[in-house]
């Protein structure tokens, strides 16, 4: 057993099915996303706030932005953690990574129920 | 008179500074010979070349290298399979240290066979004869228990390149796999607990180099995807 504290799920299967979960989930919203924007060609902004305007769309859109930031996370801290052999700077860039991923989180969450 | 160029990667720890390569001209009297006989001519010209071998049948499996990019048995294969354009490139197996010329230290690879601990665990007491198997349980283990653990697949492997202390590679795993399938094994918990981590097994990316390399055409991804689906219904 290799022992590990700052990837997502602290053991090796649960990033595994989090990442396969989270993967299903952004290519979901990318097939929604992509194939809303086909249908409506001529899209102006009241259209698309209102989109944004429902519930569930917005449930979608975090769901989806909460898969974002443990994909990322998980992806990148393996990414990290293959390549950066200098403990500090490794731990500096996984701090970095997971803070920027708050931010992300906290501000799209402003965005959806913001204005 | 057929020659074939042979470049050899040549390091010796003790006279020179860094590794370089050296080229050598064969005669190969237009025979189509293995790797390992074309290395022993090498030898011929230049007795200071090291490298290690055994059986020559793709048996002992100490004969691995990397042969024109790709890693294999010297014994077991012939030139004709990967020279490209009348040139051959010898190199020692890639992410292990060298100790001199093509010989590797396993030191790595070894540890992390220990690691998995294969040998069968029981708990019983001993039975008076044999501890017996089905023939459908004896033939989960076809496919696995035939590893002759020459680190080709492993050293072919980015993540046991980059993390050779924590991830098992593809090696290690396939024994792993090979003790987990075993009926008459009783540490099935124990092993799964001691590889839950996101190292062990989930360095794994399943790229699989390590089926495109094996001398015994085993398959090590298959084996590590067995283990995740051991581990996920021993966890959901």
């Amino acid at each position: 057993m290799v022992t590990n504290v700052t990837n997502l799920g602290r053991s090796g299967l649960s990033d595994w099915l989090v990442q396969r979960a989270s993967a299903v989930i952004l290519a979901l919203y990318t097939v929604f996303i992509v194939g809303y924007l086909l249908l409506h060609p001529q899209l102006d902004y009241l259209t698309w706030s209102g989109l944004f305007e429902r519930t569930s769309m917005r449930v979608f859109t975090l769901l989806a932005l909460l898969s974002i930031a443990a994909h990322a996370w998980i992806g990148l801290w393996t990414v990290v953690t293959d390549y950066i052999k200098w403990t500090n700077l490794r731990l500096a860039l996984q701090a970095f990574v997971i803070l920027a991923l708050f931010v992300f989180v906290v501000w799209s969450v402003q965005v959806l129920w913001g204005a | 008179m057929s020659m074939l160029n042979v470049s050899v990667y040549r390091y010796n720890p003790e006279t020179d500074d860094k590794p370089y390569m050296q080229d050598f001209q064969v005669d190969t009297h237009g025979r189509d010979l293995m790797v390992l006989n074309v290395i022993q001519l090498i030898q011929e010209q230049d007795p200071s070349l090291a490298f290690r071998r055994s059986c020559r049948e793709g048996v002992c499996g100490s004969d691995g290298l990397n042969m024109n990019g790709k890693n294999g048995l010297t014994c077991v294969t012939a030139v004709s399979e990967v020279t490209k354009n009348g040139k051959l490139t010898l190199r020692p197996l890639p992410g292990l240290p060298v100790i001199r010329d093509l010989v590797v230290d396993m030191a790595l690879f070894y540890h992390q066979y220990e690691r998995i601990q294969p040998y069968l665990q029981t708990t019983g007491p001993a039975p008076a004869i044999e501890r017996l198997q089905s023939p459908e349980e004896r033939d989960k283990l076809d496919g696995l228990y035939e590893c002759i653990l020459c680190a080709c697949c492993s050293t072919s492997c980015p993540s046991f390149w980059w993390n050779p202390d924590k991830f098992v590679g593809p090696a290690g795993l396939l024994q792993a796999y090979r003790f987990l399938a075993d009926s008459r094994d009783d540490a099935t918990s124990e092993r799964l607990a001691g590889l839950d981590d996101p190292f062990s097994v989930f360095r794994c990316r399943g790229i699989m180099n390590c089926v495109n390399v094996c001398p015994k055409g085993l398959n090590p991804t298959r084996a590590i995807g067995k283990i995740r689906e051991m581990l996920m219904s021993n966890a959901t």
